[in-house]
């Protein structure tokens, strides 16, 4: 394992210091100069600094640099197979998120030319939603059932489904980015010696390897990586809500499927969570994550009582009312609709955002969005960046204009 | 009650820029912080610790500049550090990290509680704090908004996309916090001179007692296939003229995708 660069391929061209993001290569003196020449330079990368990202090795036109890795093989890969989806459920209703995966599951499970399989938790009566599952397109469910898995806990969860893993050894298992699905998969993934790759937001199979390639955002959405799990199964992954779209029209003729029912054995140990309460939140009307359409607010608003014209437009597109930082910080509205990274990432159809500057933080949560309207003051706001469509202008106009003109329309 | 905090310095993507002409990133000048998460996580540390006594350790894995975001928790008021360092470690992944550094936590010995923040800024993964709780075999309680320390167990409200839920978890467990919890503080004068003569101690992986084969690019199952900058969006189309006529062509446009 190391990386380094061979000096007799380097030109010293400089391309790759740019692309470090920790700033690891420096250029140095390579020798003495020549006469008439300028002294040769040479990429030097800093061993205590580099991470071993990988960032340069694209950014290198000559093949300079090489990161060895030593391969680990774990026997037996071969014997997994299958594409599982983990259906989240909450209160006894599978969640968007599951069928937008299973929609995507099934191309992966296409390419793979295997099976695509739903794994659902849940107490006696949750077996009413396996037929979903079907029409979204899993030949197979393989469901958990005990009373302790009606309502989510980590440990009860971890434990089903890790034996569920080691018994029928799938070979990619993804998970919505939900916070159950974040907070499941983190630990699911030791349990079961997996490789995990968060909140992604692009998945293909490699048409050689036939392995899942991950794409996801980092660094705040700067950069876009590409994560592989070439050694260790399942490759799992959680998948940001809503960046995949489920069918529109679920399969009927794939109504009938394979369902395995599966009585999960769950220690006392497991049970040492309680939850005690769970406290609502009357002023989210729709879910965030699961909104096709977001509306939201910044400091442009000037004060509390200016959220109700979010909430108007909002309730009108049938949407859910979002916020930025600045908004939640001086208590206009609670922080379960903050947008951005110290809130939610958010990914609908339509997101659009009156009165928001578009700080990195705010951009990082919405910016993969199918549709961006800006609606703001400032010509030079950074929202406009990122926009489908711009509009400089005071929302105190346009906002109230919109709401009353889509009112119309939709009679 | 002894409790330690897991931090990570990162770069402060806030300050990241791309450049347009080459698409790179412009990172000259991006200064390194602590996790604004990881520095909840150490307020409320030292809250807990001002309540009901004991000791806050943090740790970070890192090189060894990585020390610099330790002294600033030391002026920030805790009580101990420790910078978990060595080649071996360098390309974790989220399994090698969270294994590393529950190794270093073993190495630590004796807590009552762990806390993270909820996730990095500059890899998002939230996956290092639940990773931890599952080498060390003890609960976890993600995305934690309030704590309250009754007894043996920690009652926490986490803050999920539409409710607040409230549970209790015997002690030791692991919690993640998300921004809302608390304000973290400043450092006092006293404690930047205690920060200046700080001698940060470091654990190799020898120290730790690590298995190499959990650690470090080799110990990582995920790796990165190739790094990219996304095409930047542009192309917008600014929307001008009076309120009706910018309604109008809003509406449209909408209408065409079936959004309005």
């Amino acid at each position: 394992m190391g990386i380094r660069v061979i000096l007799d391929k380097c030109t010293g061209c400089t391309l790759c210091v740019k692309s470090c993001p920790f700033a690891a290569i420096k250029m140095e003196d390579a020798g003495p100069a020549q006469e008439g020449k300028r002294p040769k330079k040479k990429a030097v990368i800093d061993l205590n600094t580099c991470t071993l990202c990988g960032a340069c090795l694209p950014s290198c036109k000559f093949n300079a640099i090489e990161i060895t890795h030593e391969k680990r093989e774990i026997a037996g890969k071969e014997n997994f197979k299958g594409v599982w989806v983990f259906a989240e459920q909450r209160e006894g209703k599978v969640q968007s998120v599951a069928y937008e995966l299973l929609t995507e599951g099934k191309k992966l499970a296409q390419d793979l030319k295997t099976e695509l399989c739903a794994v659902l938790c849940g107490d006696q009566l949750i077996e009413e939603e396996v037929v979903h599952l079907f029409a979204y397109g899993a030949d197979k469910v393989y469901l958990a059932v005990h009373d302790e898995l009606k309502h989510y806990h980590t440990a009860p969860y971890t434990r089903a489904i890790a034996e569920m893993i080691n018994k029928f050894k799938p070979e990619i298992m993804l998970i919505g980015a939900t916070t159950l699905g974040r907070d499941l998969a983190a630990r699911l993934a030791i349990r079961v010696g997996a490789g995990l790759t968060a909140d992604c937001t692009g998945l293909a199979i490699d048409p050689v390897k036939k392995i899942l390639l991950q794409t996801r955002p980092a660094f705040g959405g700067n950069i876009m990586a590409t994560i592989q799990t070439p050694n260790h199964r399942p490759q799992m992954a959680t998948v940001r809500p809503k960046v995949f779209r489920k069918s529109q029209i679920p399969n009927p003729k794939s109504k009938q499927g394979n369902l395995i029912k599966f009585s999960p054995v769950i220690n006392a140990a497991d049970l040492s969570v309680k939850l005690l309460e769970i406290i609502k939140d009357e002023s989210v009307k729709v879910n965030l994550a699961e909104a096709e359409i977001i509306v939201s607010g910044g400091r442009g608003l000037g004060e509390a009582k200016n959220f109700k014209l979010i909430e108007e437009l909002a309730g009108i597109l049938g949407g859910a009312v979002g916020a930025s930082r600045a908004t939640v910080d001086a208590g206009w509205i609670s922080a379960h609709h903050q947008v951005g990274q110290t809130g939610k990432t958010v990914s609908p159809k339509l997101y659009i955002a009156c009165g928001i500057s578009g700080k990195i933080q705010h951009l990082a949560g919405m910016q993969s969005s199918e549709i961006i309207v800006a609606i703001n003051k400032d010509p030079d706001a950074p929202i406009f960046k990122v926009a489908t469509y711009g509009i400089v202008a005071d929302l105190f106009d346009v906002v109230p204009a919109l709401t009353k003109k889509i009112k119309e329309l939709r009679g | 009650m002894d409790i330690i905090v897991c931090i990570k310095q990162v770069p402060d993507t806030t300050e990241v820029r791309i450049n347009p002409e080459t698409n790179t990133l412009v990172r000259e000048g991006v200064p390194s912080i602590i996790n604004p998460f990881d520095e909840n996580a150490v307020e409320e540390a030292l809250k807990l610790k001002e309540k009901h006594g004991g000791k806050v350790t943090v740790i970070t894995m890192g090189p060894p500049q990585a020390s610099e975001a330790l002294k600033l928790c030391i002026a920030m008021g805790v009580d101990d550090v420790f910078l978990v360092s060595d080649r071996a470690f360098a390309g974790s992944d989220t399994w090698a990290t969270s294994y590393t550094l529950s190794q270093a936590i073993k190495k630590i010995g004796s807590f009552d509680l762990i806390i993270c923040g909820k996730q990095a800024i500059d890899g998002d993964t939230a996956q290092v704090g639940p990773g931890i709780a599952e080498w060390l075999g003890i609960p976890q309680v993600t995305f934690a908004s309030k704590t309250e320390v009754i007894d043996k167990k920690i009652k926490v409200e986490r803050m999920l996309e539409e409710v607040n839920e409230v549970v209790e978890c015997p002690l030791p467990a692991v919690i993640t916090v998300v921004k809302q919890i608390n304000e973290p503080r400043l450092p006092s004068l006293k404690g930047i001179m205690k920060a200046k003569k700080a001698v940060v101690k470091v654990l190799s992986a020898a120290d730790i007692n690590a298995d190499l084969a959990n650690t470090g690019l080799k110990g990582s199952p995920t790796s990165v296939v190739k790094i990219f900058t996304p095409p930047p969006k542009g192309g917008g189309e600014i929307l001008a003229g009076d309120t009706s006529e910018i309604v109008e062509k809003l509406t449209s446009k909408l209408r065409e995708r079936k959004l309005a």
